[in-house]
């Protein structure tokens, strides 16, 4: 198992100005309404305890008010924790003098926000370097470092243009460069996509995964929709009424649903029905990005150091071309030489939205992976049988 | 009726008691007060007056050019050359002397007040009552303890405008600072601010469209002052005013009054033209990209959308 880089242990925030009569009243086992109704003070936050390994995509999901952007604000002290202990890398961030904890901010931790939170009145580069100005870094370097992050989300053109000059999508990739730009370990997202249009929000969600599967952060993605937790957590949390009832991984949380509560997340609907071919599709197959000029030689390469039968050849917009392997790479080598005559003529993909019942056949009689593509021709990733064995296996 | 009468509260007489009180025991403050801010009025006057008129309108012209357009540029030359053909250029310039500098003063003690205002509840609470307090008491009220404190003149006259004039931009800059986005805040504090950055980077830019319509409001209300102060000796075009009404010669009235109206809309629109920054793409905001080299954003946000959709 992965290193723990987070450990949150029993606790508890309790807004209003007698915290210590809250908390004994949920010690009587009141519920959160009640002690609303008899003292005023509301429990933000109750008895939460978990843990957060290093590279993990972290997702806590929950209703409207269940206490979510409370527990993620817990995390650098944004909202003062009333009571308990929250562990990074094995130091008690609730103790942390006010100095100690702006150098934890600067340096392991950054935070991308619903309404992108962006500084108006600076340029895109500016806002990227945001932290790095912040922590006294000087412009040279920090523009360096903020034109790297720029360019990781795609926006490297737009260094010099103002945020009210993009779309939403834009603007919330510039907060995702601002917190990259300060290379933190932890990243807090509290409904960091939840403002974009559809199309836009899983396509920053692939995003997301892109940059987390280049470099492995500890992300912390706070979310109220299920198929975006699905998608992205490696483990989901549950809240309800600041409560944490149900940790575990997406198929866990679908399958063995801790209570009423959880389960109402997919009422009336069988879990099949819940996990669409983009759901389970996973970006484990070797890809193979064709350029103009590049040859067979690279993706023979590729695939011999990886040690793989199989890849697929995307363009450089990420789109899918089609799928090799060893053999006809071999086979098209010593024919004309051309990428598009080792494709297997007999792999079809499929589009993310289909349901998993619908390519279950296709999956089952093919001798390969199937590719699946977003309605873009975009490759979301690919089904293997034994992926799709594993998922069937938990759903029964 | 006779027995109220006879509980008479002498609140006019306890204020004369202070008064008289301050008088006495803080001469040598009210002094140093007087010299500060007779140096601040003294040095925008003879400086404005010390330009050419010439030179001077040229500046205003450009001014305007630069920060509202070339309509307005048009009606600030004649308008100068307007107050240059009626002889009133001197009044016109000791009247914006007077007003930048009080406004200057105002603003130098509004500023901090309305962070202070902005930063603590407990501030606010205290604060707020003594500038709903300044702004309803009449404004020729604060004449009286400025004559009497500072004897007749300018000094008085800037003073007595400067109270009158200072509650817009504590109030606003109060407001701005309060108003701006949670997020934005936490976005500050989440990457490591500390208070002082977050006041400095996030707040006061934040905030500056506010606090730009407060200097505004504050400068207008110093405008309005002035004229009213030239009755305890300010001068400049209150004091044309004021002669026009006194001997009843209504041609020289207008001519003062004439001359306030150009000062005030000159002052509003330039002032005001400095609070619309991050509202669209200023021509300051051009000039930095075409000087930078970039291209303009229209097309780049094009692209995109060409791409997303
Ligand atoms: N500053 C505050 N003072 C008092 N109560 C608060 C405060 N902030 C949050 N709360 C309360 O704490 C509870 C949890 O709020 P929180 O914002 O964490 O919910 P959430 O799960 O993020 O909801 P949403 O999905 O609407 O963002 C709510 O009942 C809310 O009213
Ligand atoms: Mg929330």
């Amino acid at each position: 198992m992965a290193k723990t880089k987070l450990v949150v242990n029993e606790v508890y925030k309790i807004f209003g100005p007698r915290p210590q009569e809250a908390y004994d009243l949920i010690e009587q086992g009141k519920s959160k309404d009640e002690i609303f109704e008899e003292t005023g003070m509301t429990v933000g936050v109750q008895d939460a305890s978990f843990e957060v390994y290093e590279g993990e995509v972290f997702v806590v999901m929950g209703l409207s008010g269940s206490g979510k952007s409370t527990m993620v604000r817990m995390l650098n002290r944004l909202i003062e924790p009333t009571f308990g202990k929250i562990e990074i890398d094995g130091h008690d961030i609730v103790k942390m003098s006010k100095e100690e904890l702006i150098q934890l901010r600067r340096r392991e931790m950054a935070m991308v926000f619903q309404s992108f939170a962006l500084m108006p009145h600076q340029t895109v580069i500016d806002n990227a370097a945001f932290g790095l100005e912040v922590a006294g870094v000087d412009r040279e370097t920090r523009y360096e470092r903020a034109l790297k992050s720029l360019d990781a989300v795609g926006l490297k053109a737009n260094a010099h243009s103002y945020p009210d000059e993009l779309s939403g999508g834009m603007k919330q990739r510039v907060g995702l460069a601002r917190a990259l730009s300060n290379d933190p370990s932890i990243m807090l997202m509290d409904e960091a996509f939840s403002a974009l249009d559809p199309l836009i929000r899983t396509e920053m969600q692939d995003e997301l995964l892109r940059l987390q599967s280049e470099s492995q952060r500890t992300v912390i993605f706070i979310t109220h929709d299920l198929d975006e937790a699905m998608r992205i957590g490696d483990r989901i949390a549950v809240m309800e009424d600041g409560r944490i009832v149900q940790i575990g991984t997406p198929e866990e949380i679908v399958t063995k649903p801790a209570d009423e509560y959880v389960s109402s997340f997919f009422k009336g609907v069988d879990v099949t029905q819940v996990f669409t071919a983009g759901d389970i599709a996973r970006k484990q197959q070797l890809t193979v990005i064709e350029r103009p000029g590049s040859d067979l030689n690279s993706a023979i390469q590729a695939m011999r150091g990886k040690d793989r039968d199989v890849a697929i050849v995307l363009d450089k917009h990420q789109h899918y071309e089609g799928m090799v392997s060893a053999s006809s790479l071999a086979e098209a080598k010593n024919g004309d030489g051309k990428i598009q005559s080792a494709f297997l003529k007999d792999v079809e993909p499929v589009t993310g939205d289909m349901g998993l019942s619908d390519v279950l056949h296709q999956v089952a009689n093919s001798a390969y992976p199937i590719p699946v593509l977003d309605g873009n021709k975009k490759y979301i990733g690919a089904i293997s049988k034994t992926a799709l064995l594993q998922t069937l296996d938990r759903a029964s | 009726m006779e027995t109220i009468k006879a509980l008479r509260i002498p609140i006019g007489d306890w204020v004369e008691a202070i008064v008289d009180f301050i008088l006495i025991n803080f001469q040598p403050l009210l002094d140093a007060i007087a010299a500060a801010i007779g140096f601040v009025s003294e040095s925008f006057e003879n400086t404005l007056l010390w330009i050419h008129p010439l030179i001077l309108t040229a500046l205003l012209v450009l001014l305007s050019l630069w920060r509202v357009g070339w309509r307005f540029a048009i009606f600030a030359a004649v308008s100068l050359f307007v107050i240059m053909g009626m002889n009133l250029w001197q009044e016109t310039v000791s009247t914006m002397a007077l007003v930048v500098a009080a406004s200057f003063v105002a603003l130098i003690l509004g500023f901090p007040v309305g962070i202070a205002m902005a930063k603590s509840d407990t501030v606010e609470a205290v604060v707020r009552p003594i500038l709903d307090f300044m702004q309803t008491m009449p404004p020729f009220v604060y004449l009286i303890p400025a004559a009497m404190f500072f004897g007749l003149g300018k000094v008085p006259g800037t003073i007595a405008t400067v109270i009158f004039a200072m509650p817009p931009s504590v109030r606003l800059t109060n407001l701005g600072i309060r108003q701006v986005s949670h997020e934005n805040v936490e976005a500050g504090l989440a990457f490591g601010c500390t208070d002082r950055q977050l006041l400095m980077k996030v707040q006061l830019p934040l905030a500056l469209p506010s606090i730009m319509a407060g200097v505004n409001q504050t400068i207008m209300l110093a405008l309005s002052m002035v004229v009213i102060a030239s009755m305890i000796g300010a001068g400049g075009l209150g004091n044309t005013v004021l002669t026009g009404i006194q001997r009843l010669n209504i041609g020289l009235g207008f001519e003062g009054g004439l001359g306030v109206v150009i000062v005030a809309i000159m002052l509003d629109r330039i002032t005001q033209s400095f609070g619309h920054i991050g509202q669209g793409e200023s021509l300051f905001r051009r000039l930095m990209r075409t000087l930078r080299g970039h291209p303009a954003a229209g097309e780049e946000k094009g692209e995109e959308h060409a791409r997303t959709t």
